[in-house]
């Protein structure tokens, strides 16, 4: 199959999925600094930390799909999976693919973590601040129009708020010095 | 309060629980917070149509300190 519809569905479900996953980065962040409120209890923002992902985890599978069946780019479904592989744009492709891969890992092993031990799914889960770059990167790289346009505002942004998030939750730390945060 | 009944019963990690505080919110039937946050559990067994309230309690726990003891 070939035409713009697979572009722009490749082209939107990859910004959708660039913003879920900020929202999951965020909300992951935040958690453990205790935020909530009457209105937005903990378990509830845990939950929506939870569903987001699962929710990005869907789009991107779309992304991919959409990328692969678009005869315009030489994409296998393999290359969904296997970073650096692929033809097209290999750096940009790649880092995406990669961060695909450890996504899984992270949903995977979180929907587990009751069966494995927490330490390890606690280690694994830092990989999160590897995934979040990885996909930033590829948006902004990778991106057929990303470069002096909005969806590059649109990267920025993302960027601004988990640095502000995770400035925050450094600053917290070492406020409440003594307790894990 | 009664200590009858074969539900099972709340019980915590001290040493694994970081006081989040989800447990309370979950289920404040059997879960208080003390002045730092961590949990103060009602021991009794659970009735049953608190039992899947407290399962997911378990669950979502962010340390899983928090745990089902079955009643022997």
């Amino acid at each position: 199959m070939n035409g713009p519809i697979l572009w722009y569905a490749a082209r939107s479900t990859g910004i959708v999925s660039l913003l879920l996953l900020t929202g999951t980065v965020l909300l992951g962040v935040l958690g453990p600094l205790r935020v909530g409120s009457p209105a937005w209890p903990r378990f509830a923002l845990a939950g929506l930390h939870r569903n987001i992902s699962l929710l990005t985890l869907a789009v991107l599978g779309v992304h991919a799909a959409t990328v692969v069946v678009d005869s315009y780019v030489p994409f296998r479904p393999v290359d969904a999976f296997v970073p650096f592989l692929g033809a097209y744009q290999p750096l940009w492709t790649g880092l995406g693919v990669a961060a695909f891969d450890v996504l899984i890992a992270l949903v995977v092993t979180s929907l587990l973590r009751q069966r494995i031990n927490l330490r390890l799914w606690r280690s694994l889960h830092w990989l999160a601040y590897l995934c979040w770059p990885l996909s930033l990167i590829h948006a902004l790289g990778g991106g057929t129009d990303a470069a002096g346009s909005w969806p590059l505002l649109l990267g920025v942004l993302c960027a601004l708020a988990v640095l502000a998030a995770v400035i925050w939750r450094i600053a917290a730390r070492r406020r409440l010095a003594g307790r894990v945060v | 309060m009664s200590r009858r009944g074969t539900g099972p019963r709340l019980a915590v990690n001290p040493i694994t629980c970081l006081a989040h505080g989800m447990c309370a919110e979950l289920l404040p039937e059997y879960v208080k917070l003390d002045e730092w946050g961590y949990p103060i559990l009602n021991g009794d067994p659970l009735p049953p149509d608190l039992v899947a309230h407290a399962k997911r309690a378990v669950a979502d726990c962010p340390t899983l300190a928090l745990r089902l003891d079955p009643t022997s």
